[in-house]
C-alpha cells in the first residue's frame, strides 16, 4: 500500500533581482516540475540529484513546510500542507544541515521534552530511548548541551529525536553530509536495521551513491525539477552505463594489464586504472589481478552521482 | 488552545529546569536585572530633584505611569520576548524544524529559551508601581481597582501583540529585530513619561496606530482623575481591554499571514 503518493507535483519560486536602476525583475524559477511517484510502506528510497535539483523542496512539501504550487500529494492519507501538525505526529524529519534539537539544552532534556510534546506514553518513551541510546551509542552524550556536540554526534542525536514517537515514516535530508567514514557506516547500518526491524518507511536525500548502495532498494534521480529515473540502483547503473574503477599499483611498470571484463583507461608508471560496469562485482577482477600480477595495492572508485546523471542523459 | 498552553508550559519548564542547574548564576542574573532597571528609574527621580512636575505630573504619578508600562513590557518580554530570535531562525533554517512538530510554531518560538530571570524587570516595575500608587493622590473606588488590574493584563497583551507583529514581520523580512525593538523597548521608554510632554501627533499614533497609550496613559488619567490634556474622549480611559483585544487580533492575523507566506514562498 502506498503511504506516499505524489501526482504531478509542481513548485515554483519567484525570484526578484535588480533589473535596471529602479526596476526589479520578477522571475519565476521552477524548482519541482511535475513529479509523480508512489512509495509503499516499508520501502527505503534514495532521492538523489545535483544541488538545486529540487530534492529539498520536494521533502519540504512532503513534510508540509512548503505549500505546493500545484499537484496532488498524500502522506499516510493526509494532505501535508493542510494538515501539517497532524502529520507531524506520524513522521520523523532530520535535516542534515541544521538541528531540530534545542541548542542549549542537554540531549537528555531535549528528548524528554520531545516525548512530552509528542505525547509518547512513559513506558514507550523509556524503551524507545533505551533502544536508541544503545543503537546510536548516545549514552556518553546525554548530558552534553547540543551545541557542544560534534557534527556526527549531533546527527545521531537528531535521528534519535526524530524516532522517539515511533513515526512510520522517516525523512532524512542529507543525513551523511559532513560525516566521517566511520560515522557514515554506522548510520547506514542503523537505518538498515530500523527498516528491517520496525518496517519504517525511509526516504533520504543524499549526494553520496554509497549511501544508496548500502541502504536503498530503490533510487529516484531528480534533475532540474524532473524525475529522470526511478528504479533500483543496479538498473540505474545499467541504464547509465556507469562504470566503477579499480586503481591498482603494480610491482613494476607494465603494459596495460589484461583482465576479462575490464578495460584499462589510464596508465601512470606502475599505477593503472581499470574500469568495469558498475553493476558487476569487483571481487573476480581483484582476484584475477592478484593471481596474474604482483599487486602492491589497490582501491575501488565509485562513480560520482553527477557522472551517473550525465550518462543517464547520454543514454537518452 | 489548551494544548498550545500545555506545550508552552512544557518547553518553558525545560528551560527553567536547565537554568536552575546553575542556581547561583540564576539568582545573580535576576537580581542584576532588577537592579539595572532600578537605576533606570533612579534617573527619572534625579530629574525631579530639579523640577517639581513633568508635563503636569508629579514624581509619584510618573512612577505610576512607569510602573504600569514596565510591568506590561516585562510580562510580555517574559512570555513572548524570544520572538526576537525569529529572524535568525528563519535565516538559519531552524524555523523549518518548528514547522514539522505537532505544536504551533508561535508557541515554540515564544517558549524557546524561556528566561525566568526576566522576572527581575517585573519585580522592579511592581515596586515602582506600588510606590507610585502610594505617592499619588488617588481617590480609590472599586471601579478604579478593576481598571488598574484590567490595565496590567491588557497592557501585557498589547506588548505581546507588538512582539508577535514584529515576529510576523521577521518571518517575511528575514531580519527586523531593530524595527521590532523600536516598538517594544522604544515604546516602553516613550510611555514611561506622561504623554502630555509629546506633540499631539505622537499621542494620536500611540492611540490609534500602535495602541501603546492604553498600556498606562489613558487608565492613569482615570485613576488620577485628570482631564485629558489633548481633549480626547474620556471613554478611551476604560478602553484598554478593547485595545488589547484589537491588537491581539491584528497580531494573530499578521502572524498567520506571515507563516502562510513563508510556506508559500519558501523565503
Amino acid at each position: 500500500m502506498a503511504v506516499i503518493e505524489v501526482t504531478d507535483l509542481r513548485r515554483t519560486f519567484v525570484v526578484r533581482s535588480k533589473g535596471g536602476r529602479l526596476r526589479r525583475e520578477r522571475r519565476e524559477v521552477v524548482a519541482v516540475d511535475g513529479v509523480s511517484f508512489g512509495i509503499d510502506a516499508g520501502e527505503v528510497v534514495g532521492f538523489i540529484g545535483p544541488n538545486g535539483a529540487g530534492k529539498s523542496t520536494t521533502i519540504k512539501m512532503l513534510t508540509g513546510i512548503l505549500v505546493p504550487t500545484s499537484g496532488r500529494l498524500h502522506v499516510d492519507g493526509l494532505d501535508p500542507s493542510r494538515r501539517r501538525t497532524e502529520l507531524a505526529r506520524r513522521i520523523g524529519v532530520v535535516f542534515g544541515h541544521r538541528s531540530g534539537l534545542w541548542w542549549d539544552l542537554p540531549l537528555r532534556d531535549s528528548f524528554a521534552l520531545l516525548a512530552r510534546i509528542y505525547d509518547v506514553p512513559r513506558d514507550r518513551y523509556r524503551t524507545n530511548l533505551a533502544t536508541l541510546v544503545e543503537l546510536l551509542d548516545l549514552a556518553p552524550l546525554l548530558d552534553v548541551p547540543v551545541r557542544q556536540l560534534s557534527l556526527g554526534q549531533r546527527m545521531r542525536g537528531d535521528i534519535a529525536a526524530a524516532l522517539l514517537h515511533d513515526p512510520p515514516i522517516l525523512y532524512l535530508d542529507e543525513p551523511t553530509i559532513g560525516l566521517d567514514l566511520i560515522s557514515k557506516a554506522r548510520l547506514r547500518d542503523f537505518l538498515r536495521d530500523l527498516n528491517a526491524e520496525r518496517g519504517t518507511t525511509i526516504m533520504l536525500t543524499t549526494h553520496d551513491l554509497v549511501d544508496i548502495e548500502h541502504i536503498c532498494r530503490r533510487v529516484m534521480v531528480i534533475d532540474a525539477g524532473r524525475l529522470v529515473f526511478d528504479g533500483d540502483l543496479t538498473a540505474l547503473q545499467r541504464v547509465g552505463g556507469a562504470t566503477r574503477t579499480v586503481v591498482v599499483d603494480l610491482e613494476t611498470q607494465l603494459e596495460p594489464v589484461r583482465v576479462p571484463g575490464t578495460t584499462v583507461t589510464r596508465v601512470e608508471g606502475p599505477r593503472q586504472w581499470l574500469s568495469f560496469p558498475a553493476h558487476s562485482s569487483a571481487a573476480p577482477i581483484v582476484s584475477a589481478l592478484a593471481a596474474a600480477y604482483d599487486v602492491v595495492d589497490l582501491s575501488i572508485q565509485e562513480p560520482a552521482i553527477e557522472d551517473v546523471i550525465r550518462l543517464l542523459y547520454a543514454a537518452g | 488552545m489548551a494544548s498550545s498552553l500545555r506545550a508552552y508550559g512544557l518547553i518553558a519548564g525545560a528551560w527553567v529546569r536547565a537554568s536552575m542547574t546553575y542556581r547561583a548564576s540564576f539568582v545573580a542574573m535576576t537580581v542584576g536585572q532588577a537592579l539595572i532597571t532600578l537605576i533606570d528609574f533612579a534617573a527619572i527621580a534625579i530629574m525631579f530633584s530639579h523640577i517639581d512636575e513633568l508635563g503636569g505630573f508629579t514624581l509619584g504619578e510618573v512612577a505610576l505611569l512607569y510602573g504600569m508600562s514596565g510591568f506590561a513590557l516585562g510580562a510580555a518580554d517574559l512570555l513572548m520576548g524570544n520572538t526576537e530570535q525569529l529572524g535568525r531562525r528563519v535565516r538559519d533554517g531552524s524555523f523549518d524544524a518548528m514547522l514539522v512538530r505537532p505544536v504551533a510554531p508561535l508557541v515554540q518560538i515564544a517558549a524557546d529559551q524561556f528566561a525566568l530571570r526576566r522576572v527581575g524587570r517585573i519585580t522592579q516595575a511592581v515596586a515602582v508601581l506600588g510606590w507610585g500608587l502610594a505617592a499619588s493622590n488617588i481617590d480609590w473606588s472599586v471601579p478604579k481597582v478593576l481598571v488598574l488590574l484590567a490595565t496590567l493584563v491588557s497592557g501585557s497583551v498589547i506588548f505581546c501583540a507588538v512582539f508577535v507583529l514584529g515576529g510576523a514581520f521577521q518571518v517575511l523580512a528575514g531580519d527586523a529585530t531593530e524595527v521590532m525593538n523600536a516598538f517594544t523597548y522604544g515604546g516602553n521608554t516613550l510611555t514611561q513619561f506622561p504623554l502630555s510632554i509629546y506633540p499631539a501627533e505622537v499621542v494620536r499614533s500611540v492611540t490609534f496606530i500602535v495602541p501603546l497609550a492604553f498600556v498606562n496613559w489613558y487608565p492613569a488619567l482615570y485613576l488620577l482623575d485628570v482631564e485629558d490634556p489633548f481633549g480626547l474622549p474620556s471613554a478611551l480611559q476604560y478602553a484598554s481591554p478593547v485595545a488589547a483585544v484589537l491588537a491581539a487580533a491584528a497580531a494573530a492575523v499578521a502572524w498567520r499571514a506571515g507563516v502562510r507566506r513563508y510556506r508559500s514562498t519558501g523565503s
